[in-house]
């Protein structure tokens, strides 16, 4: 097989996706006006930066066979300490680091706790999503916390190329990652985590130290996305980030990459996470109410999660 | 006294309430192949993986060469030239030939992986020890089992080891591919690696190894140079009910 074929079955997923893509815009031009303007795709992009580095975060945990479900906490607690070093009259630059630390430490918790206890990642980012949104309530008592410096809304959300500076983040985060993951020896441990994690330390590879990178990877992608929600609302909250990391896995798993890890694909999660968006901002611009969204993205995430099935068991490995 | 590569002295290793091994003790001349055979939980792919450092045991001590240690890690295991071929084969099923071949040790350019390079290297060492792999970029869980304990085996032959330990490595191999590996074992023996194998295959033992040890409940109950003795002799003894020692 060429390896460009072979690509194309990999990320056929993606392809498809992309397809249903252009279908979407394409109806979406036709029945509206407002659809294809430059002003509409680059709303499309500033509503979706954020989403789309915790996805990409979060395609990289389920790849190494392992989950996070405290992305969202992490974004909100991280986002709240940084504001608050912002109130206590830290440097802008100063908070943003305190905050990318404070990611990192968290996700470094996970990975250590995870890789220590040899206990499923499913219930231990369970139990620390909570744990770290519990810290973000106690920090606040629950109050937003608000009017944050003109410059680090400038850094958050200023104008970059036309659009916000989280678009720019997010595509700069998404092309770094393109050889990190496919070529690299951390992306293929990263993989190998997933695909068979006995085989690699037998191959004198120190797994606990990929296993907690791992983690660090998505804690600090939270905090970077946290700095991108806090500039667009001007305000850390508690309840940031909600059930993000849900969001997250939806389009992990309709980009085509599988739950139980061993590979995964960059671009399927890009595309999801676009179409997505597309289908947001599609409804919206419609004027079809919000209670369709989830019943529409649940019936799509069902269908891409059936049709990859479906092909696996065609051409099935291991 | 003769020249030993290894020597297992009264190794024990439970797990729980199993005692998987029960002071086992055996040793392998250099450059010979020796052969493990037992029954079914005998604790055969226990001793291995003690040997490669992947699980430590509760007690006795292993000798490598001159020295000797109460228990090996994997990188100090490879550093003192053991390879293992595992029962399981440890490959990463997503992966393809060349990277599990070159799992943990893959070759780079600057930073990045150097595909070709480990293709190339990968095709020179399947070719040398006459495996054929159709498509060296198809995931190893699509090959075939016998492709799949060429992989292992390749992986284990990579870098020049002293001794290869293989657990059952022909068992999904058919009588061609099986031939073929005994040749490459064969011929790894002219080149002075010292084997220790694990087979069911009484036929097998008889053809390549030098000495057989017999294991049962977690013990080497015997020792035998091929040459003094006979399959049926042999089948005897891994039958045998009493605990007959002997050294
Ligand atoms: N990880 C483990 N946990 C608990 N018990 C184990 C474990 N590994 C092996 N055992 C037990 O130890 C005993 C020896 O197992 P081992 O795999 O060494 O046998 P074996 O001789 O290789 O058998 P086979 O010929 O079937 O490969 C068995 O009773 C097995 O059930
Ligand atoms: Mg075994």
């Amino acid at each position: 097989m060429s390896s460009f074929k072979r690509w194309c079955v990999k990320q056929s997923t993606a392809l498809l996706l992309i397809l249903v893509c252009l279908l979407m815009m394409a109806f979406l031009s036709v029945e509206t006006r407002s659809f294809f303007s430059v002003k509409n795709v680059v709303n499309i992009l500033e509503a979706n930066s954020y989403r789309l580095i915790l996805a990409v975060g979060m395609m990289c945990a389920i790849a190494s066979g392992a989950i996070d479900l405290s992305m969202g906490s992490i974004l909100s607690f991280s986002a709240i300490c940084m504001a608050k070093a912002m109130k206590a009259e830290w440097s802008v630059a100063g908070s943003i680091m305190l905050s990318l630390a404070l990611g990192m430490l968290m996700g470094a918790v996970n990975g250590s706790v995870i890789h220590l206890t040899r206990i499923n990642a499913f219930i231990i980012t369970l139990a620390t999503s909570m744990l770290y949104r519990g810290l973000s309530l106690i920090a606040t008592q629950g109050i937003p916390i608000t009017k944050l410096p003109q410059l680090f809304r400038e850094i958050g959300c200023g104008d970059i190329f036309g659009m916000e500076s989280g678009v720019t983040m997010a595509i700069v985060i998404t092309v770094l990652l393109i050889p990190l993951f496919y070529h690299t020896k951390w992306g293929s441990y990263v993989m190998s985590l997933g695909g068979n994690p006995e085989a690699l330390k037998r191959s004198g590879v120190p797994i606990g130290l990929y296993r907690v990178s791992v983690f660090v990877l998505t804690g600090l992608l939270s905090a970077v996305a946290g700095i991108i929600v806090t500039a667009r609302l001007n305000s850390a909250e508690a309840n940031a980030g909600l059930s993000m990391e849900m969001d997250a896995i939806c389009a992990v798993v309709m980009g085509g990459t599988a739950m139980r890890g061993g590979s995964g694909s960059l671009l399927g999660t890009v595309v999801a996470v676009f179409l997505m968006g597309l289908i947001r901002n599609g409804l919206t611009i419609m004027s079809v109410s919000s209670y369709y969204q989830q019943f529409i993205t649940g019936a799509m995430m069902l269908c891409a999660v059936i049709i990859a099935e479906m092909r696996e068991r065609r051409t099935r490995i291991g | 006294m003769e020249d030993l590569i290894l020597r297992v002295t009264d190794i024990r290793k439970d797990y729980g309430h199993i005692q998987a091994l029960q002071g086992a003790s055996l040793s392998v001349k250099r450059g010979s192949i020796t052969a493990v055979v037992g029954d079914n939980g005998s604790g055969k792919s226990t001793l291995i993986k003690i040997l490669s450092g992947n699980i430590k045991p509760d007690g006795g001590s292993i000798q490598v060469g001159q020295e000797s240690y109460g228990s090996l890690s994997i990188k100090n295991a490879m550093e003192l030239g053991i390879r293992t071929v595992y029962q399981d084969l440890s490959l990463d099923n997503y992966k393809n030939s060349f990277e599990n071949i070159f799992l943990g040790a893959e070759l780079t350019r600057g930073p990045f992986l150097d595909r070709r390079a480990m293709k190339e290297e990968a095709g020179a060492i399947l070719e040398r020890i006459n495996v054929a792999i159709p498509d060296l970029e198809e995931p190893v869980g699509n090959l075939s089992g016998g492709q799949r304990q060429g992989v292992a085996i390749a992986r284990a032959l990579r870098t020049p080891g002293k001794i290869l330990l293989l657990d059952e490595p022909t068992a999904a191999m058919g009588i061609h591919e099986s031939h073929s590996a005994m040749n490459i074992l064969r011929s790894l023996k002219e080149q002075g690696m010292s084997q220790l194998i694990i087979s069911h295959n009484i036929h097998q033992v008889f053809d390549i190894a030098d000495y057989i040890w017999v294991m049962r409940l977690g013990r080497c109950i015997a020792g035998v140079a091929t040459a003094d003795t006979t399959p049926q002799q042999l089948q005897e003894l891994i039958l045998s009910r009493e605990n007959q020692e002997v050294q």
